[in-house]
């Protein structure tokens, strides 16, 4: 059997960040800022993924949760937002 | 259900989701613990057998090509569904003159691209295409893969849109063309499975030679093959998505 590693501290320190990213995200009330939000929170998430060993999915994520996302959320809410606002 | 009786139904149902969920922690196999077989096998054979040193690639496009065939067209599907949905939305609008009025009081106040925003974004456009471009080849050597490539690929034409050159991002990606390269990436992959059938090996058996050197770009015959092809699929779907929507916003704000 694999000895069980232990979590090191650059683990444990991405992993609160990601929670407090996640935090943030939820209560974030502006629909921009939140997007903006999110973005910092994926690529908090491609870190996360990075500092437990798995590259290929940085990359994704990165790509994914940091800049495609975004910008299909901001341009729906440039498409749906009133005049006035 | 009165707020009271409401209050105690929530507390109930929290209490016993707390419960549930430290059992579950209780359960749990301890930090970095693996007891599957497959995965130790899978990083005992891979390189030998397919001769790719990306695993993870082997594992997506060969052991598991299946699977990824499946993904690719969710995200065809995904693609084709959204230009669908959209395509008809601006023929209704175009035919509404209602809706002309209510879109030219939206889209007063669009401030031209600044030069901060322009320049970082034009310049960057080049080294994003080009390691979108790697990522998509060298699935079989690096921990990257078609889909990362793809994506990456995409976001370069998502920076020339950033630089305010949304003219030159429509000319650079017409749907048409969109279109014809994310058919021949979802096609080009479900064929290489298929080639197999006719050679009477298994769907999506790796029949290409495999290159002498594990490691080697030209090596590990279908997984590069179909890498390639994800890329291509992939980065045509997220070009066509972001396209579609940059016309929906762009069409109010024109009219203005």
């Amino acid at each position: 059997m694999i000895p069980v590693a232990v979590m090191d501290t650059l683990q444990i320190v991405v992993l609160v960040a990601v929670a407090a990213g996640a935090t943030v995200v939820v209560r974030t009330r502006s629909r921009v800022r939140q997007v903006l939000a999110l973005s910092v929170y994926g690529m908090l998430l491609a870190i996360l993924f990075f500092v437990f060993q798995a590259p290929d999915v940085t990359l994704s994520e990165l790509t994914v949760g940091a800049v495609a996302l975004p910008v299909v959320l901001l341009l729906a809410i440039a498409k749906v937002r009133k005049p006035e606002q | 259900m009165t707020p009271g009786q409401r209050r105690w139904f929530f507390l109930i149902a929290a209490a016993g989701l707390v419960a549930c969920y430290l059992w579950a922690f209780a359960g749990l196999p301890g930090f970095g613990d693996y007891p599957g077989p497959y995965g130790q096998e899978v990083l005992r054979q891979a390189v030998r057998q397919t001769h790719a040193t990306g695993v993870v690639s082997a594992v997506n496009f060969e052991y598991r090509g299946f699977d990824t065939v499946g993904e690719e067209f969710i995200l065809f599907a995904a693609a084709a569904g959204m230009s669908v949905v959209l395509r008809r939305l601006r023929q209704e609008r175009e035919s509404e003159p209602a809706g002309e009025a209510a879109n030219q009081a939206g889209g007063a106040a669009t401030p031209a691209t600044s030069s901060a925003m322009r320049v970082p974004a034009l310049l960057m456009v080049g080294p994003t295409a080009l390691i979108g471009w790697w990522l998509a080849s060298h699935a079989q050597t690096d921990p990257s893969g078609g889909f990362q490539g793809g994506v990456i690929l995409a976001s370069a034409f998502i920076l020339i849109y950033l630089s305010g050159e949304f003219l030159a991002f429509r000319r650079l990606s017409p749907v048409a063309l969109l279109d014809a390269v994310e058919a021949v990436g979802a096609a080009g992959f479900a064929a290489i499975g298929l080639a197999a059938l006719v050679m009477n090996l298994p769907y999506l058996d790796n029949y290409l030679p495999l290159g002498q050197f594990p490691g080697a770009v030209s090596s590990s015959g279908t997984i590069a093959l179909i890498s390639f092809f994800v890329g291509l699929e992939v980065a045509a779907a997220f070009v066509l998505i972001v396209g579609e929507f940059l016309s929906q916003t762009l069409l109010r704000r024109r009219s203005a």
